[in-house]
């Protein structure tokens, strides 16, 4: 009896064991297959909405469209500050300056009416292989006609047989262009290019025509053929070479460029996704991406896992052999010259959680990894002086630690129109000095943030043309440069208090009314996780004797509230597009405000000098002479203080030691091709972090048996007791207990 | 038997409608069109024409429920709710907002959180009730006393800890399975053990106490005294008198359950990386689609719609006293 318990309790872990023992490492998630294949482990947490480069902006996909799709320019993975080269164009192209008769003129002139950006793109460069190039051999595209019963086979495009490819034409470019204007699409910059390349908002109204001609015919799902429709802004001038028309001039126009919005795409694939059955199998260019780039899209399950492979049309991009000092020491030119891409595949699991995440990657089965609050103590030492390092666990296991600061921006806003905080009276002015010099955003970060961020000391963020460092770009107004420390210091609460007594805000009540000064600070942080930061708020506020009242609400009505001018206080962030300080400056442009006409100054802030050196700035070359406008411009904003400036966030990622050319970049997303693993090295590594212990095993199986025989006991004494005195003495027994 | 069938499938047209528009009302005086399509093209230069566009698109620009400047029957026909539930009774679910397939997104969906909910609902329930069955017959001894309380101290534990302290201690501490990732097919097997490993354990405090509760309370009653004085084995009554007739409440709590097995656990597939239908209706409500969440509210419905008439045909297998009409 006791043998029959024992077997039947101990076959199903027998199964486990078999089953899991296949591999020497049991918690391995990846096929045994796999192991010692050059391949990049990571993650994603939030599944990509668009994979379509026309629609796609969210840096959670660029992860993917950038190792798929090539625009016409990239930044230089190693230099900084960034810096544009060329990726499938010959050369960076540069403007040439028309007036409005088309003659050419000198950048300066004030008769420049267009640019023109003449685009000679590299001959040779092919297309991932794909069964929407496929043609028969009288020239047909063979899988542009597909019955239903073939589309309803398909798991994937790449089922269909006989992959082709072809090399990528001047045509492409100009294909996707018109898709920005495209109206089943929705392009985030259409309302931004309308502006610039010539025809593009008559263009959009000729292909909405179109569109609504097909839906009145009965077919509105038809494929749209853009060839038929022209498009004055763009010119095809052979195979390889086009231009761009550009109204006035535009020198952030090139940043553009280097965006996935500009990257080819072939009208033979948006024609194959084009047919009947395939948009309900996801069959369609926001699923599945084709390009020209190093990899291509071979698994796409964004629940789970998404897969990038080597394209094996790929032309061998030769890494770059110049960086920034210390890049050649750091290892990172050991491969200049060498053909990319290194890696063969990168598989991206899903990982919504944080906990698994952060340990699959200690235990080596992800390459790289960020650092939440959560894990930062763990893997980070901050040293006396505020300098990160890694702790001894991550040293011993050889992770390397890099960190830069984010071109991005994290500020609290004053709502210009607002009659409290609002406007360019004295009286607000000087409240919004004395607030911001109150918060203490260094005290933030180091309680929040784990020191993850340095202070914003104007609009700018380091790594953009026009900031400046130190003494010269400390800001007067909140700080007093500390010759001793050679940094900023923040001027003291005296000076805070004494300007809010001259805003007629004595001891924070308002001096006519003699009433306390209430401010309110629109947020939508309201979980129990941002209380503590809330509270935190409060204090600061407090320090001037000013109470601050907390609005908290879901994220629709926020943006709500700042369309409509309504909101008193506000913290939002900006990441930057390009590394241009236009794209950070044009935050505060009066005639972009949130109110009048939607656009990205939700502050409000208007300034009428700020606006006209604006308007200077953002259409030169960068120079002496554009510096000196930011730092005008900089001075002014700084006075004004629509702003409390914040922070700009660091960036921590932590490698292992068989990944190697890492080196974080905030404008390039296609990073991939650089990378290179050690995958022998890996495998040592696993094998090493993650020998099974078996002894756990054995004790839960001694602890059933051991909890198991009282109970054996127990019955056999029982059912001896029942087989003694027969039925009744049974029964009896079995009253008694119960 | 048919009659009683079809009789609560046409029950169930007017509770459809109603959970309908319910979960129309619900979502909509939270979020009125216009947000929808903000949080669906993203933060970043989002302009008005953009907006429309992608109300024109999806038929958002059309009055909520009803259309006055319609005529006839138009002026419910001719506005969102009409066209967007009248689909769903014909199982169109449609596209997704960000126009992905909902049909084809919950078919492969559904295979993982199956793959979960399935070996978690049924070994859980084999275990309850065998536990309970033992429990019930150590009544009122040490070992029923230490099983309450032990039964009482696991069903204190939150699901949460049950999943992080798994995590730790099999995969992270002894390496013995992945602690994240799914595989379709034999693959997976490594990659389920854990979840079903936690699912099972986080219920049997719960699950256990019920049981005993019924099988107490039928071993209270007058057949199993007489079965007893007959001379029969304690195994025997149990498992041939109180176990069959206490099946009557196990079914009501199990069948009702089975067809929601298809809905997926929220806390278990996200730490677990299961890519099932657990979140979805969550990361729906967060993106504002209300494509999928009325898609996924009609199938919650209907499935527990389902669940009931289920329960109710058990009865007549376990207790032929039972008649449908």
């Amino acid at each position: 009896m006791r043998r029959t318990v024992l077997v039947r309790l101990a076959a199903p872990l027998l199964a486990v064991l078999l089953c899991a023992s296949c591999g020497e490492v049991w918690n391995d998630p990846y096929p045994a297959g796999d192991r010692g294949r050059n391949i990049l482990y990571s993650a994603f947490t939030d599944r990509p909405k668009h994979l379509d480069p026309v629609q796609s902006y969210a840096e959670d996909e660029a992860r993917f469209t950038q190792q798929i799709y090539e625009p016409l320019v990239q930044y230089h993975y190693l230099k900084r500050p960034y810096s544009l080269v060329p990726l499938t164009a010959l050369e960076v192209p540069a403007p040439v300056y028309l007036d409005a008769a088309g003659r050419t003129v000198a950048a300066d002139s004030p008769a420049v009416a267009y640019s023109v950006y003449d685009i000679r793109i590299r001959s040779g460069i092919r297309y991932q292989p794909h069964p929407a190039f496929t043609r028969e051999a009288g020239g047909g595209l063979r899988h542009h006609a597909l019955d239903a019963g073939t589309v309803t086979a398909l798991r994937s495009p790449y089922d269909l047989p006989d992959a082709a490819t072809r090399e990528l034409t001047a045509d492409d470019y100009i294909y996707q262009i018109k898709r920005l204007a495209h109206p089943r699409l929705h392009s985030p910059v259409i309302g931004l290019m309308d502006d610039y390349i010539v025809g593009l908002k008559d263009f959009s109204a000729r292909l909405k025509a179109a569109n609504e001609a097909l839906r009145d015919a009965g077919t509105p799902a038809a494929w749209l053929d853009l060839r038929e429709h022209a498009l004055e802004g763009l010119e095809r001038i052979d195979t390889h070479r086009f231009r761009i028309k550009v109204h006035g001039r535009y020198p952030q126009f090139v940043y553009w460029l280097a965006m996935p919005f500009f990257a080819p795409i072939p009208w033979e694939v948006e024609k194959f996704f084009h047919q009947p059955g395939m948009a309900e199998k996801n069959f369609n260019l926001d699923w599945w991406p084709v390009g020209t780039g190093p990899y291509m899209l071979t698994e796409n399950n964004p629940n789970a896992r998404m897969v990038l492979a080597r394209n094996p049309n790929f032309r061998g991009e030769p890494y770059p052999a110049e960086g920034e000092a210390g890049d050649d020491k750091a290892g990172l030119l050991g491969d200049a010259g060498k053909a990319m891409p290194f890696i063969d595949q990168a598989v991206y699991s899903r990982e919504k959680e944080g906990i698994p995440y952060w340990n699959k990657f200690l235990q080596g089965y992800y390459d790289t990894s960020g650092i939440s609050s959560d894990n930062f103590d763990h893997a980070v030492r901050v040293g006396i002086e505020g300098e990160a390092g890694l702790t001894p666990e991550m040293e011993a296991k050889g992770i390397s630690l890099s960190a830069t600061v984010a071109t991005t921006i994290i500020y609290v806003g004053f709502n210009w129109s607002d009659p409290v905080v609002g406007g360019d009276s004295e009286r607000s002015r000087k409240l919004r000095q004395a607030l911001s010099i109150a918060v203490d955003f260094e005290e933030l970060l180091s309680i929040f943030a784990n020191g993850r961020g340095i202070v914003a000391q104007g609009p700018l963020a380091p790594g953009i043309f026009g900031y400046r460092e130190g003494r010269d770009g400390f800001n007067p107004v909140v700080y007093d440069w500390d010759a001793a420390a050679g940094a900023p210091r923040r001027k003291s609460l005296e000076v805070a208090k004494k300007l809010l007594a001259e805003a007629g805000y004595p001891d924070g009540r308002d001096a006519r009314t003699g009433l306390p000064l209430v401010l309110y600070l629109d947020t939508v942080a309201r979980g129990p996780g941002d209380k503590a930061r809330l509270d935190w708020w409060r204090k600061q506020f407090q320090k001037l004797s000013i109470q601050l009242e907390v609005r908290d609400t879901d994220w629709n009505r926020f943006q709500e509230k700042l369309r409509k001018g309504s909101q008193q206080i506000f913290i939002l962030g900006w990441n930057a597009d390009y590394p241009d300080p236009e794209n950070f400056l044009f935050l505060l442009d009066g005639r972009q405000t949130r109110v009048k006409g939607e656009g990205e100054n939700k502050s409000n802030y208007a300034n009428p000098e700020f606006d006209r050196l604006f308007e200077r700035m953002k259409h030169m070359s960068n120079s002496e002479e554009r510096q000196a406008l930011i730092d005008r411009m900089v001075r002014i904003v700084r006075h004004d203080a629509p702003w409390m400036w914040g922070y700009h966030p660091k960036d921590y990622s932590l490698a292992h030691d068989w990944l190697a050319n890492s080196k974080p970049n905030n404008m390039a997303r296609n990073g991939l091709k650089y990378l290179k693993v050690d995958p022998a090295r890996r495998e040592v590594r696993r094998r090493e972090w993650n020998r099974p212990v078996l002894w756990p095993l054995g004790l839960g199986l001694l602890l059933l048996v051991v909890t198991a025989v009282p109970a054996v006991i127990s019955y056999r004494r029982r059912e001896r007791l029942g087989a003694r005195g027969g039925p009744q003495a049974a029964a009896a027994a079995h009253q008694a207990k119960g | 038997m048919l009659g009683y069938i079809l009789r609560r499938l046409l029950y169930a047209i007017p509770i459809l409608i109603g959970v309908n528009l319910i979960t129309f009302v619900l979502f909509f005086v939270v979020n009125t069109p216009d947000d929808m399509a903000r949080m669906q093209l993203g933060a970043k230069r989002v302009t008005p024409e953009a907006i429309q566009k992608w109300k024109a698109e999806r038929g958002y620009d059309k009055p909520l429920l009803w259309n006055g400047a319609a005529a006839g029957m138009g002026r419910l026909s001719d506005t969102i709710f009409f066209e967007k539930s009248a689909r769903l009774f014909v199982f169109d679910f449609g596209a997704a907002e960000d126009k992905r397939d909902i049909a084809n997104e919950i078919a492969t969906r559904m295979g993982p959180s199956l793959a979960l909910a399935v070996p978690v609902f049924l070994v859980g329930m084999l275990i309850n009730i065998t536990l309970a069955l033992f429990v019930a017959f150590f009544r009122a001894t040490y070992i029923d006393v230490w099983t309450v309380v032990l039964c009482v101290a696991l069903m204190s534990i939150s699901t949460l800890f049950y999943i992080i302290g798994g995590q730790y201690l099999v995969s992270k501490l002894w390496s013995l399975v992945p602690i994240s990732g799914y595989d379709s097919g034999p693959q997976g097997f490594k990659f389920l053990v854990l979840p079903v490993l936690i699912g099972v354990i986080s219920g049997i405090g719960s699950g256990t106490r019920w049981y005993r509760t019924l099988f107490l309370e039928e071993m209270g009653k007058d057949y199993v005294r007489t079965a007893r004085a007959k001379g029969l084995s304690e195994p025997a009554v149990l498992f041939g008198h109180v176990l069959r007739n206490a099946l009557i409440p196990i079914l009501t709590g199990a069948v009702v359950v089975i067809p929601l097995l298809f809905m997926g656990s929220l806390i278990t597939e996200s730490f677990f990386g299961i890519p099932g239908l657990g979140s979805y209706t969550i990361d729906a409500i967060q993106a504002q689609d209300f494509a999928i969440v009325r898609a996924m509210v009609f199938m919650g419905s209907l499935l527990y719609i389902l669940g009931l008439l289920l329960t109710d045909l058990s009865y007549t297998m376990v207790d032929p006293r039972i008649r449908l009409e």
